[in-house]
């Protein structure tokens, strides 16, 4: 290597550290309290990037057996999986029929669901809070349930009907040539070769359900009936005092998994936005 | 065509019957939980309902002449654009060096991807605690830092004599504050765009003109930069629409404060709205936030299209 090359080189590794340490520092921030002694935590003059003293489980401890955390786990598990449910059975259908019936119509009510995505929620949520509350499905998970498809069919529509305009017409009309009614053609046929675009729309819809943290402000107070992305940051706090080991422990616990999954599927998320804007 | 093929008459053949019954669940839900509140949004914000009493008397325009005429409201408005413009404009022109970064070849790839990911993909709420933290008036690691720098907590020190900075409990800091967790926020997905931007580039074409003597900054200027524009308009604009309405990075640090030094106009609609219960004053606030989301949704479709036609 020339020293030009190695003068690049080290540029581009210095550019990656850079980045690297300011996306992951609060992670690792995360990970030095969830491990420190109480005491070693809340000295100032101690360095704060060290273990001073033996690290330690007892916020670990506390987290699961003293506060809600668990149930907050269990909470968002209940929701997001009720709210794949409820996103296949309207997306996918919808997105199939959109991609095959598409003549005009199809494309231009597609791109009128995907818009409806960017109605935020902080337009929604006065009304929504009178629905709820008429329903009487406020303080309740199913309030969330409810209202979480409102983001995830319109974006999972939108992502599967990419999908389903990858997959030849061809094949549809061979098994209807060998029997297969319309509506057998796309359930037998098409829907078995669309397992990996159905997996996106699961971690899409688990994910942003997860993430979700506005709805869950507005609508749920209890503390039994949080999710883990409104109960980390509004429970773990005992009256004004912030208890920074648990908090930072499960921020940690409920932000790992869910990223990594993501992490592969970014790509795909990504796709969805940037409409055909990139071939 | 291919109808004819299974013609045995049926809702399960009949494919115009077929196309409307697989949409009608998903436009259901959506004309019922998004096309109903916006309008009913509309009717609060025209009438004078609170959570005692939401009956809807229509009074007209009062609220968003109250609104108007509110210093928080339009302190909220000045801080909504100040947040978006200045971190949207960060996250451009950072995620641009990023993207060209991780477009070249180097060790480990999947783990950078992954932690520099990490705050997009993490629950933001979770993400934004952990800044909370970083931010504490006494334990700071940013202030213990200066302090061990020489830049802090002595009488000569160049940021003042005081042992901590307070990040969040003084107006200027507070807002540069959230503007920094707000880019740290957005910047993986600005990125994650603006790679697919600049993958999509005909190699050849850059060849081509290395062969013909252009200098990189030129092959930058005349050939990247003209062909990524559209796709680095798309990730401003949606970087833009998540950030002009959201206040999770606000509710988590400051709650508007201090003395609505980062009040926004979604977190100012949740504090009157939600929890002041100010049904029709709320409505009325968040709807200020329609025109600018409108037009922006308007750009990338114009965007998304123009593309799509070259």
């Amino acid at each position: 290597m020339n020293p030009g090359k190695i003068a690049r080189r080290g540029g581009l590794y210095a550019i990656l550290a850079g980045f690297v340490f300011f996306s992951a520092f609060p992670f690792y921030w995360m990970v030095i309290a969830t491990f420190k002694k109480d005491h070693d935590l809340y000295s100032p003059l101690n360095n704060p990037f060290l273990f001073n003293e033996p690290p330690t489980l007892d916020h670990l401890r506390l987290l699961f057996t003293q506060t809600h955390y668990v149930t907050y786990l269990t909470n968002t598990l209940l929701v997001g999986l009720a709210v794949v449910a409820i996103t296949l059975f309207a997306a996918v259908p919808a997105a199939y029929a959109l991609a095959r019936w598409a003549r005009g119509w199809g494309e231009t009510l597609g791109i009128g669901i995907f818009l409806t995505y960017l109605v935020p929620p902080t337009i929604l949520f006065i009304p929504l809070s009178r629905f709820a509350s008429i329903y009487g499905v406020q303080e309740s998970l199913w309030s969330l349930i409810l209202i979480y498809p409102t983001f995830t069919i319109p974006f999972c529509t939108w992502l599967m009907m990419g999908f389903f305009k990858t997959i030849p017409k061809e094949i549809e009309e061979q098994a209807m040539i060998d029997g297969l009614s319309r509506f057998g053609a796309m359930a037998k046929v098409v829907l078995p070769l669309s397992i990996s675009g159905i997996l996106t729309v699961v971690v899409f819809a688990f994910t942003l359900s997860m993430h979700e943290f506005i709805y869950a402000l507005t609508f749920i107070s209890q503390s039994a009936q949080k999710t883990v992305s409104i109960g980390v940051p509004t429970e773990l706090v005992r009256g004004d005092v912030f208890q920074w080991g648990p908090l930072m422990a499960g921020a940690l616990i409920a932000s790992l998994p869910v990223a990594v999954v993501y992490t592969f599927f970014l790509d795909r998320f990504v796709a969805g936005f940037t409409m055909g804007a990139v071939k | 065509m291919s109808a004819q093929v299974g013609e045995r008459g049926g809702i399960r053949d009949r494919e115009g019957a077929l196309a409307k019954l697989l949409i009608a669940p998903a436009v259901f839900y959506i004309v019922a939980m998004i096309g109903v509140p916006f309008v009913l949004a509309i009717l609060y914000s025209l009438s004078d309902a609170t959570t005692g009493d939401p009956e809807l008397h229509i009074v007209g325009l009062l609220n968003y002449r109250a609104a108007l005429s509110d210093p928080v409201f339009r302190k909220s408005l000045g801080n909504t654009v100040v947040f978006t413009l200045i971190s949207q404009t960060i996250v451009i022109l950072l995620s641009r060096v990023l993207a060209t970064a991780l477009l070249k070849p180097f060790r480990w790839k999947g783990l950078v991807r992954f932690l520099i990911l990490l705050p997009w993909t993490a629950p933001i709420s979770l993400g934004t605690i952990g800044w909370l933290w970083m931010f504490d008036s006494i334990f700071s690691p940013i202030d213990w830092v200066l302090r061990y720098a020489g830049l802090l907590g002595t009488k000569n020190a160049l940021l003042g004599f005081q042992t901590n900075m307070y990040w969040l409990g003084v107006p200027g800091l507070a807002m540069a504050s959230v503007i920094l967790v707000q880019v740290w926020r957005i910047l993986p997905l600005a990125t994650v765009i603006q790679l697919a931007g600049l993958s999509s580039i005909p190699k050849d074409l850059l060849e081509a003109a290395e062969v013909d003597g252009a200098a990189p900054w030129r092959r930058t200027l005349m050939i990247t930069i003209p062909l990524t524009l559209p796709i680095i308009s798309i990730a401003f604009l949606f970087g833009v629409v998540f950030t002009f309405t959201d206040l999770v990075v606000v509710y988590v640090l400051t709650r508007g404060g201090p003395v609505h030094a980062t009040q926004v106009l979604s977190s100012w609609t949740f504090f009157k709205g939600i929890e002041g219960g100010d049904l029709a004053q709320g409505a009325a606030i968040s709807l200020f936030m329609f025109p600018v989301l409108a037009a922006v949704a308007v750009l990338i479709l114009r965007t998304a299209r123009r593309t799509e036609v070259v």
